[in-house]
Order: structure tokens, then C-alpha cells, then sequence
């Protein structure tokens, strides 16, 4: 048996378990011996990815396959989950939600994530799918003493849930219409059929769409992802905004960049303006914002929206191009979620952006990080954020789709508005009452390490490039 | 020849519409879950119906999956719904008015 | 003698599936959602699907009913009265309805391509324990482990989630 594709997830399984254990062992109050575990397992699993990376090949009846598209998201789950991971226990601490399960769910997240990028079968893409879910379900609603955790929870659970039926429906009349799950098999199908198959196959590969970007929170299936992102325990909420769009990206591109799979229905006609207004709408939103977790939520909508105009291209570039970017993509939303964190931690909770009134003179370091982290979101070059904007933006032109572009980077602009205003904040806006950041070594250093991958990334943005573009050529 | 795939079907689409009615009109986080296992019952119907159309047992796997999914996501569902009776003792989706639904 | 059945089961579903979401009591409701199981159940032996039947009655009207009657009662839930606006009750049947007459409208203008397979029925033991089994723990295998982490995750969320102290 050739458990090669499956290696990342087997060792993540296995890792969550024995969190489970180390923490029931260690006794309570001591959930350390749960955090240096689990990072201990997601390292490992980072290892032994990048170890057999792309070597994977279909296993399993054709149900998954290891290739270097599944190895690329892996290893972008995987760094997410690092991130967390490193900076939850301040967090849960304060919150008195200090469980070692928090630890064991992440894991079990990232476990179905990894089946969402290697699945080539609906069943296996939508069991991943749903053992994410449920795992955030849990994550969402963990600051229970919260009364806004728990109403967050409710209302992901309960709208995912209702998307998962129409996901499900989608899923059954691809079935239906082609007499397989098996993505392969569907395409062999869709290529040797006779007759047209209109149908069932177009609506559901249409439900199938909904389910998933349900999930990334495109419009118009983007209103509960504010709230639920406020809600959410902090930590959480930079996991939710990065690695789950990403995961849903990575179904979405298995499923949908099959050839087989257009029917000849105008997918990108309706995409288009499913982007447009995602980019739109989301701008607008965070205009608006006083709360900057409220804001980044809305900024996390936005972006979604611009990684849907390089999967609308459908080329080579717009596939790496939205490797590129979701790469980076994490480090930014994870860095910019913990400095809001870090600055937030002392205040009520309500994220304001006047708590960051003279950062740059209080802690200069913090600020500087900060500064980046919008910066690389505004997408300034040389910085990641603006390479990966110019690759899924190139990739659209190069596609024809001129006013997608012109609209998105129109939208660019209206974006430096509200990321500049905190800069302007920290270093512009007199502070009322001065209070003392309390240091926090692990978040300060996960806030550092994010700080210098999108620097580097940006400088060596070809190179990563060239990864992502070997990494796509088994999907395209 | 009735009853015919077409018929079970139109069955399932009628089931899983009234539960979509039901999430989209009741207000009570119970009956909003009860709409949603409806929905889900419905496309499991469309997958037993589309097994025995191909003669394919593929299909009544997948239907055992979605019923393991959908009891995972009442268990969470439901814990979830009680850790909010702790402090809301209302299961009112309006009376959840920190954030707009 | 297949058809008769189809009809008296459909009308039973439909109609309690109905009654899910105009009752106002959630016990009644849930009530309802048993019985719409059960004739679920009895469709999925016409579809030759026994295993099936036999699962949606333990899993479904077995366990998630439990856990439903157990939440109701022990949050004593009756007592609570909803006040439904009735724009969006009508904008919610709207919506709902439309959906139908979009299905109702794909489903007739769909030619299948050969619908034989289903008049004529299928071989013996399709649908029965020996065969579900056997490709559950050969073809399906990868998925079955991935529905018990997919399980862990529940239990480990739930017990987190309801219980007091933990």
C-alpha cells in the first residue's frame, strides 16, 4: 500500500492523538506540554512534507493524489498552523479557555484541509471538508465564557451546515449525472458522453461552487464572515482568514481547472462579477471600520476577491500566481491578526484602532512589523503582497479580462486609504493614556518571523514562483 | 414505469426545498437544525435513488458518510446550542442580537 | 404493488417534513422529523438499499433523535415563543419555492440516458450488508478512516463545548 500522499495528514492524525494524550497526562494546568507537542507534530508533518515533496502520485483507487499541488497547500496549512499554534496560549490564557483539545482540534483542522488539496474524489474532498468545518465550529465558539464566541459558533455552524447540504445536493447530482465520485472518472465520462449533460451536471457543479466559496466568503456568501471573524478568538480568526480560504481555493481548483469540467457553461462570466463585487463590497466595508479586527475580516474578503481573478484566468500564471499568493497571504493576515493582538491585549476586546495611537514611539519595533504587514496587504512593492497581486493580475490580462484587472486595482487604491490610516495612527495620532504593551516572547517572535517572510518573499518572489509553477502542472 | 428516478427526484427537491423554507423562515436554532437534517435527508434520497439508477454501490456509501457527517454536526450543533443557553437561556437566533444575523 | 407504496410514503413525507417547519412547538417538530425518517427509510428498501434503511433508523432516528428530545427537555425549550416577521416568512417561502420550480423544471427537461437500470432492478445483494461492507473496507477504506478523525473531532468538540468545567 502506498501511503506516500497520504503522509502529512497520517502524521497529523497521529500527532493529535498523542496531544491528546500528553496533555491528559501532564495534568491540568499544564498545557505547555500540549503546545510544544503539537508544534512538535505540525514540524515534523512540514518535514516530512517537504520530504516527499511532489512525489506522492494517485493512490488510494485514485482517491488522492500526493503531487506537488497537494505538497505546496500542505506546506501552506502547515505554516499557518505553526503560526497559531505559536501564538494561542497567550490568548486562551487570558480567556480561560487554556484546554489542551484547542490544540488536538487545530491538527484535526489542518488533517482535513490536507484531504481538501490531495482529494481527487468528491467523497474525500467533502469528508476533509467537513472534518475542517467541524473542528472550526468548535474553534470559533472556544472562548466560551464569551457570549459573542458562542453566538459566532452558532451562526457558522448553522449557515455551514445549510451550505453543506447544498454542497452535498451538488455532489450527488454530479454523481447522478456521470455514475462516479471519482474526479477522473467524471471526466472520462464528460469526454465519452453522447448526449449532453446539461442538466444535473451543470447545477450541481454550480452547488458544488456555492459549497465551496461559501467557505472562502465570496459575495454574496460572505455575510457571516465578519461577525464569525470578530467573534472568534483571535488566534482563530487569523487561522479561519488564511488557511481556509486557502483550503477551499485548493478544492476548488481540483475540481473546477479539470478541462472536463467547463460543460461549456460561462463559469468565468459569473465569477466575474462575483469578483467584482467581492473586491467591491469587501473595500468598502473595511472602510468604515473602528474596530481593526472588524477591518482585516472585511480587508480578508477583499482579497479573496482579488484570488478569485486569478482563478478566473485559468492559466499557468494564474494558478501560480494564486499559490504565490495564498502563500503569502498567510504570513500577512497571521502577522497583522497577532500585532492586533498584541496591541489589543490589555484593552476590552473591542479591537479599536485608537489603541494604536503613537505605537511607533512605544514600542518602534511592533509598530515597524505593523507598517509591513499593511504595507504587503495594500500590495507595496517590494514587499509579498504586491508580487502576488501582479501575478494574479497579469495572469488575468494575459486572459482578456482587461476591466477585471482595471476594477481590481482601482480597488488597490481605495484599499491604501484604510491600511494607511493605522500607519497614521501609530505614528501621527497623539495618545490619551499611554498604557504598556505587556512582552509576550512567542507572539512577538511568531509577529517577527512573519515580518521577515514577506520581505524575503518579495525579494525572491521568482523563485517561490517557480516552486508554485511546478507545483501546478499536474492539476492544469 | 412509475415509480421512476424522475419521481424520487422531484421527492427529494420537494424534501430539501421545504427544509431550505424552514432555515430561511423559523427562528428557533432547534427547528432551524431539525430543517437542516431534513435537507440533508433529501439529498441522501437523491443518492440512494441515483445508486440503484447505476447500479452502483458508490452511491449508498456515499449516503453513509453524509448520515456520519450530519450526526458529527448535530452533536457540535447541539453542544454549541447549549453552551449558549449558559448565557442566554434563549435559542431565539434574534435574541442573538451582539452581532446581526 | 411498488408504486402504491411510493405514493403512500411520499405523501407521508412530504407531509411531515411539512409539519417540521410549520409547528410551533420544537417537540412536535422534532416529532415530526422522526416520522419523516422513518418514511425515509422505508423509500430506501424500495430503492434496494436495506443496509441504508437499517442505518437511517439507528443513526437518524435513533441517536440524533435522542440527542435532539435530550436537548429540548433539558433546556426545557417548549416555553419559548418565537415572533417571526412575515415579510420574511413570505420572502423565505419565496425563495424556497422558486428553488423547486427551478428543480422541477431541470428534472423534466433531463433526458437520462438510459433509465433501464432502474425499471429493471439490480442483481441480488446489491444494497445488502455483504456488499457495502465489502467495498467499504476495500475501495472506501481511506474515507472510513477519514470519517473517524472526522468523529474525534466531534466528540473532542462536544465535550469541550457543553461541559462546565472541563
Amino acid at each position: 500500500m502506498n501511503l506516500t500522499p497520504i503522509l502529512t495528514p497520517l502524521i497529523l492524525g497521529a500527532g493529535a492523538i498523542v496531544v491528546l494524550l500528553a496533555d491528559l497526562l501532564a495534568g491540568k494546568g499544564n498545557k505547555t506540554v500540549a503546545q510544544v507537542v503539537a508544534l512538535a507534530v505540525i514540524v515534523f508533518a512540514g518535514i516530512a512534507t517537504v520530504a516527499v515533496w511532489g512525489r506522492g502520485g494517485p493512490a488510494f483507487y485514485g482517491q488522492v493524489s500526493g503531487d506537488g499541488f497537494a505538497s505546496f497547500f500542505n506546506l501552506i496549512f502547515l505554516l499557518v498552523a505553526f503560526l497559531v499554534v505559536l501564538t494561542s496560549p497567550s490568548y486562551l490564557k487570558r480567556s480561560g479557555s487554556n484546554y489542551g483539545e484547542y490544540y488536538v482540534l487545530l491538527l484535526l483542522a489542518v488533517l482535513g484541509m490536507t484531504f481538501m488539496a490531495s482529494g481527487t474524489d468528491l467523497l474525500i474532498i467533502f469528508l476533509g471538508l467537513e472534518t475542517m468545518s467541524i473542528s472550526l465550529y468548535v474553534l470559533v465558539g472556544f472562548h466560551k465564557q464569551r457570549p459573542r464566541s458562542n453566538e459566532a459558533a452558532l451562526k457558522y455552524l448553522l449557515l455551514g451546515a445549510f451550505f453543506t447540504g447544498f454542497l452535498l445536493y451538488g455532489i450527488a447530482l454530479v454523481y447522478g449525472s456521470t455514475g462516479s465520485t471519482n474526479l477522473e472518472a467524471i471526466a472520462d465520462y464528460v469526454k465519452a458522453a453522447s448526449t449532453p449533460l446539461g442538466g444535473y451536471m451543470g447545477i450541481g457543479l454550480a452547488l458544488l461552487l456555492i459549497g465551496l466559496i461559501f467557505k472562502i466568503a465570496i459575495v454574496p456568501f460572505h455575510f457571516w464572515s465578519p461577525d464569525v471573524y470578530d467573534g472568534a478568538p483571535t488566534p482563530v480568526t487569523a487561522f479561519m482568514s488564511t488557511a481556509v480560504k486557502a483550503a477551499a481555493f485548493a478544492a476548488a481548483m481540483r475540481i473546477f481547472y479539470h478541462p472536463a469540467m467547463t460543460l461549456g457553461i460561462p463559469w468565468d462570466k459569473a465569477l466575474w462579477v462575483l469578483a467584482v463585487l467581492t473586491i467591491t463590497v469587501g473595500n468598502l466595508a473595511a472602510l468604515s471600520q473602528s474596530s481593526i479586527k472588524r477591518m482585516l475580516a472585511y480587508s480578508s474578503i477583499t482579497h479573496a476577491g482579488y484570488l478569485l481573478v486569478g482563478f478566473i484566468a485559468r492559466n499557468e500564471l494564474g494558478a501560480s500566481g494564486m499559490l504565490y499568493y495564498l502563500f503569502s497571504y498567510g504570513f500577512m493576515n497571521v502577522g497583522a491578526f497577532t500585532i492586533a493582538y498584541l496591541v489589543n491585549r490589555r484593552g476590552d476586546g473591542s479591537y479599536s484602532l485608537s489603541d494604536y495611537a503613537q505605537l511607533g514611539a512605544r514600542n518602534p519595533v511592533l509598530a515597524l512589523l505593523m507598517s509591513i504587514f499593511m504595507l504587503s496587504l495594500t500590495g507595496i512593492p517590494p514587499l509579498a503582497g504586491f508580487f502576488g497581486k501582479f501575478y494574479v493580475f497579469s495572469a488575468a490580462v494575459q486572459a482578456g479580462y482587461v476591466w477585471l484587472v482595471i476594477i481590481g486595482v482601482l480597488n488597490s487604491v481605495i484599499s491604501v486609504f484604510y491600511y494607511l490610516r493605522v500607519m497614521v495612527i501609530m505614528y501621527m495620532r497623539e495618545a490619551e493614556d499611554l498604557k504598556d504593551l505587556e512582552r509576550v516572547p512567542s507572539v512577538g517572535f511568531a509577529a517577527l518571523v512573519c515580518g521577515l517572510a514577506i520581505v524575503l518573499l518579495g525579494l525572491f518572489s521568482g523563485s517561490l514562483l517557480e516552486v508554485a509553477r511546478n507545483s501546478i502542472l499536474t492539476i492544469l | 414505469m412509475f415509480p421512476s428516478l424522475n419521481h424520487y427526484l422531484i421527492l427529494s427537491a420537494a424534501l430539501f426545498c421545504i427544509g431550505a423554507a424552514g432555515v430561511l423562515t423559523r427562528k428557533n436554532a432547534i427547528i432551524i437544525f431539525a430543517s437542516i437534517e431534513l435537507m440533508l435527508n433529501a439529498v441522501n434520497l437523491a443518492f440512494a435513488a441515483f445508486a440503484r439508477h447505476w447500479g452502483d454501490v458508490s452511491g449508498q456509501i456515499f449516503v453513509i458518510f453524509s448520515l456520519a457527517v450530519a450526526a458529527a454536526e448535530v452533536a457540535v450543533g447541539l453542544a454549541i446550542i447549549v453552551a449558549l443557553f449558559r448565557h442566554k437561556e434563549s435559542v431565539n437566533i434574534d435574541d442573538v442580537n451582539l452581532m446581526k444575523w | 404493488m411498488e408504486s402504491v407504496f411510493f405514493v403512500i410514503l411520499a405523501v407521508v413525507t412530504v407531509f411531515s417534513a411539512l409539519m417540521v417547519i410549520l409547528q410551533k412547538n420544537p417537540m412536535t417538530s422534532v416529532l415530526f422529523l422522526i416520522l419523516a425518517f422513518f418514511s425515509t427509510a422505508a423509500l430506501y428498501v424500495l430503492l434496494s438499499a436495506p443496509f441504508l434503511a437499517a442505518v437511517q433508523i439507528i443513526v437518524y432516528a435513533g441517536a440524533i433523535m435522542v440527542l435532539f428530545l435530550f436537548v429540548i427537555m433539558l433546556l426545557n425549550l417548549n416555553r419559548i415563543k418565537e415572533e417571526g416577521s412575515p415579510l420574511l416568512k413570505a420572502l423565505g417561502m419565496m425563495v424556497a419555492g422558486m428553488l423547486l420550480v427551478i428543480a422541477a423544471v431541470v428534472i423534466r427537461s433531463t433526458v437520462i440516458p438510459s433509465d433501464s437500470g432502474f425499471v429493471a432492478g439490480t442483481e441480488p445483494g446489491f444494497g445488502s450488508v455483504e456488499a457495502i461492507g465489502r467495498s467499504l473496507f476495500t475501495t472506501y477504506l481511506l474515507p472510513f478512516e477519514i470519517a473517524s478523525f472526522l468523529l474525534l473531532a466531534a466528540i473532542i468538540g462536544a465535550v469541550v463545548l457543553a461541559k462546565k468545567k472541563l
